[in-house]
């Protein structure tokens, strides 16, 4: 373990920031492309469309129950390469570092990245740090831009939504947006809530098969997974419904949501994916999930309808209807 | 501020003080009002304060209603 | 279909069975966001309408005395402690969130404990907690005001908004504009108070008065138990809550409310004054009154500009008939505090929105 601190030297471009990629990152991710002598990396790519994808990160704690920052940093953009129906292969990253971040924590999220991206199969090619000074950023920023290939068959996109389609979550809800909660000061309660942080490659793989079936997919991150059906239903111009004791979400989070006064379905979620899917093939592709690992808990929530148009709809225990609207206001700031 | 959610106690504290669950998360409440509480009963939190004591004969009936009848279908 | 979902649809249609208008008022603000959540209203026939009334804490609170405590943060060097709801509430020309951003020490708690624990951190601040609440709240606050003298804190008081329900519920059957068939009673400020309250009130006005619960369960056999009274032209008070709500309430609390505040009369908003229906601190704490110690004058009450909160306080209107509904009016640019609070009605409505609503929906945007 590295004792001292990342400096502004680090990032000056000389024999210290060369010593800080050897010692740190060179060694920790360690593959064929990352090459210093060359300032990009040379890729071979498989014959397919190419789908690229970027993603900040400025989460805050670093380092939460079920991951880091560093591990985000990866599941982030591996999952939206997912959500592309992509295969994703290769990561770069770009890194602000403020001076004075402990060297111990540098290595250790470098570990975590590689071990993050060593379990998706993606490799890190290339990347850059620069250190800024004391106050200019909050202890580390990290990027990461992904490419990968989408097979034959696959198209996943908005407009490709159609009536009658199912709705499918691949798992409970709101874990991530608690576990990051819980950690903030001011909040005097324990709970054994986890980060859901995962790459969900093995999501993609799995509905490969579907091929057409599948018609969109989208990560329920930011604003939650209300959020993301209502974005799915102003982009496909589609309405949705979806029933309320249907959506999956753990008795932990639904108690502290209840103690705290809080929505799970606005609540952020770092290893979940929304499906919609041919509704011929919902329970087969149900079933099918539930053989990943991070999709053990799949379960359909509802179908998508011609009316209203952009809105969802929501179906409570007693059979009324009322919309499910988008968060408006305070997201909890930072959770990404 | 009417929020009140069910706890069960699984420890008391000194000065008043208990420890509730909550489906597993955990807080720190005063029992002042509740004195007379004891570990493995549910308590009403509101403001950091157990309000009440649930009556666990009425409460197996409404609070677990939906796991018992899950054992029905 | 389940046991639980037989139960409910049972009682939908009891309900049902009675088809003369009727007018019911659930009093308390998370009654008004669990009857949002749940759809009932939409299931409710048309002749059985549901309105909601003053149980809302921060809503309320008058203008005036929203104001006064944004000039006591505004011209004292004090810790401000509140609950989170009333951050954002509308003064007239300001809000605590809005004085936080300038530089005021204002903090969010969960308990009124925790004001505690910021008093004894900060030994040369003076740290006041501010008091809003109905009875379920009040002796939270009351223990929180004797530990703070068995303590000897010297830093420490509390600007008490609190007030009491029945007070209002009375004012609500005198008033012959509004008009009230039965009353859902809230479920935790009955907790503390017991029943004995709302005996006094069916037998004085003749209407029947239900203590209810939050699940969507316990609101339904609420509704049934008040269309059951009324079939039978019946007007007393019942607990449907039973597992928690005793027919003595929490004597301890009630107590404690007794030996630390005094009645005095208070303005709610929508209401307007009513006699002997907001707390004050006894003489005996008069050190930790904070409305003595930074000497708080009233302030005017100088209403916001087609904010109808107070109509909607009084179930003369629902949030939706609001001009400034959806408009003006949002969670995120709040005109008025029903928008704002956790249990406001129009903050339900928004939130929770019935699908048939939607037309009305669009129409705002």
């Amino acid at each position: 373990m590295k004792t001292g601190r990342v400096l502004m030297a680090h990032g000056s471009g000389g024999l210290m920031s060369q010593e800080l990629i050897e010692q740190v990152f060179k060694r920790t991710w360690n593959n064929r492309f990352l090459d210093p002598m060359l300032d990009g990396a040379l890729l071979d790519l498989p014959p397919g469309r190419v789908a690229m994808s970027t993603d900040s990160f400025v989460i805050t704690p670093l380092f939460f129950p079920g991951g880091d920052i560093g591990k985000i940093s990866i599941c982030g953009t591996v999952n939206d390469l997912v959500a592309c129906g992509a295969r994703p292969l290769y990561l770069s990253t770009a890194m602000i570092i403020e001076e004075g971040l402990p060297l111990a924590d540098l290595e250790r999220l470098a570990q975590s990245m590689a071990a993050t991206a060593r379990e998706a199969g993606v490799s890190l090619v290339t990347g850059d740090t620069k250190v800024v000074e004391k106050g200019s950023a909050d202890r580390i920023f990290i990027n990461t831009t992904g490419i990968g290939v989408i097979p034959d068959g696959i198209d996943y996109r908005p407009s490709r939504i159609q009536t009658g389609d199912q709705i499918i979550v691949t798992g409970p809800v709101g874990d991530h947006g608690l576990a990051i909660l819980a950690q903030r000061e001011g909040l005097r309660f324990a709970t054994p809530a986890v980060s859901d942080c995962a790459a969900l490659v093995g999501i993609g793989k799995v509905l490969e098969k579907y091929g057409a079936d599948v018609k969109c997919m989208r990560d329920p991150t930011r604003g939650g997974l209300a959020t993301v059906l209502n974005e799915l239903a102003q982009q496909s111009g589609k309405g949705m419904v979806v029933e309320e004791n249907l959506i999956p979400i753990s008795p932990v989070v639904q108690g502290a949501c209840d103690m705290l006064g809080l929505d799970p379905l606005y609540m952020a979620n770092e290893g979940k994916m929304v499906i919609i899917v041919d509704p011929e093939r919902a329970a087969e592709i149900i079933a099918d999930l539930q053989t990943v690992p991070e999709a053990a808990g799949a379960a359909l929530l509802g179908e998508v309808r011609s009316e209203p148009a952009g809105m969802v709809l929501i179906q409570t225990e007693l059979g009324a209807q009322r919309i499910l609207g988008m968060l408006e206001g305070e997201h909890l700031p930072r959770i990404c | 501020m009417c929020l009140g959610v069910p706890a069960k106690v699984i420890e008391l504290i000194e000065n008043h003080v208990a420890r509730v669950d909550v489906n597993g998360n955990q807080t720190e409440i005063s029992i002042r009002l509740t004195p007379e509480v004891e570990i493995n009963q549910y308590v009403l939190v509101h403001a950091g304060f157990a309000m009440e004591i649930i009556d666990e004969s009425i409460a197996r009936e409404t609070m677990q209603y939906l796991q018992e009848l899950i054992s029905y279908e | 279909m389940s046991k639980l979902k037989n139960y409910q649809q049972q009682l939908l249609q009891a309900i049902k069975a009675e088809t003369r208008q009727v007018s019911l008022m659930e009093v308390c603000g998370t009654h008004t966001m669990a009857i949002a959540k749940s759809g009932i209203r939409e299931l409710l026939p048309p002749n059985i309408k549901l309105r909601s009334g003053p149980g809302c804490p921060v809503c309320v609170t008058s203008q005036g005395d929203i104001d006064a405590v944004i000039e006591m943060v505004q011209n004292q060097d004090i810790i401000l402690v509140t609950f989170g709801d009333m951050m954002r509430v509308p003064g007239t020309r300001s809000s605590l969130q809005e004085e936080r951003s300038q530089g005021a020490d204002v903090r969010i708690a969960y308990s009124p404990l925790d004001a505690l624990r910021i008093a004894r951190e900060n030994p040369s601040k003076e740290v006041v907690f501010l008091g809003i609440g109905f009875e379920t709240t009040t002796p939270a606050i009351g223990i929180t005001i004797e530990q703070a003298r068995e303590e000897g804190l010297a830093n420490f008081s509390v600007f008490s908004l609190h007030k009491l329900v029945p007070p209002a519920l009375e004012l609500i059957f005198s008033d012959s504009e509004i008009m009230v068939d039965g009353l859902i009673c809230p479920g935790h400020v009955s907790a503390v108070i017991g029943v004995k309250p709302y005996d006094i009130l069916a037998a004085q006005y003749g209407k029947p008065c239900v203590i209810t619960g939050f699940e969507t369960l316990d609101i339904l056999e609420g509704i049934y138990m008040l269309i059951r009274q009324i079939l039978r032209s019946e007007a007393k008070a019942e607990i449907q809550y039973r597992r928690v709500v005793k027919e003595e309430g929490n004597p301890i609390a009630l107590q404690i409310i007794e030996r630390i505040f005094k009645p005095i009369p208070a303005r709610w908003r929508g209401l307007g004054v009513i006699p002997a229906s907001g707390l004050g601190l006894r003489e005996a704490y008069a050190g930790m009154d904070a409305r003595l110690k930074f000497k708080i004058r009233e302030m005017e009450e100088i209403p916001i500009k087609g904010c109808a909160c107070g109509e909607v306080l009084t179930g003369k209107i629902t949030p939706p008939d609001c001009a400034l509904f959806g408009r003006a009016c949002t969670p995120l640019q709040p005109v008025g505090p029903c928008m704002v609070s956790q249990e406001g009605s129009c903050a339900a409505y928004y939130r929770y929105t019935p699908a048939s609503e939607r037309k009305r929906l669009d129409e705002n945007r």
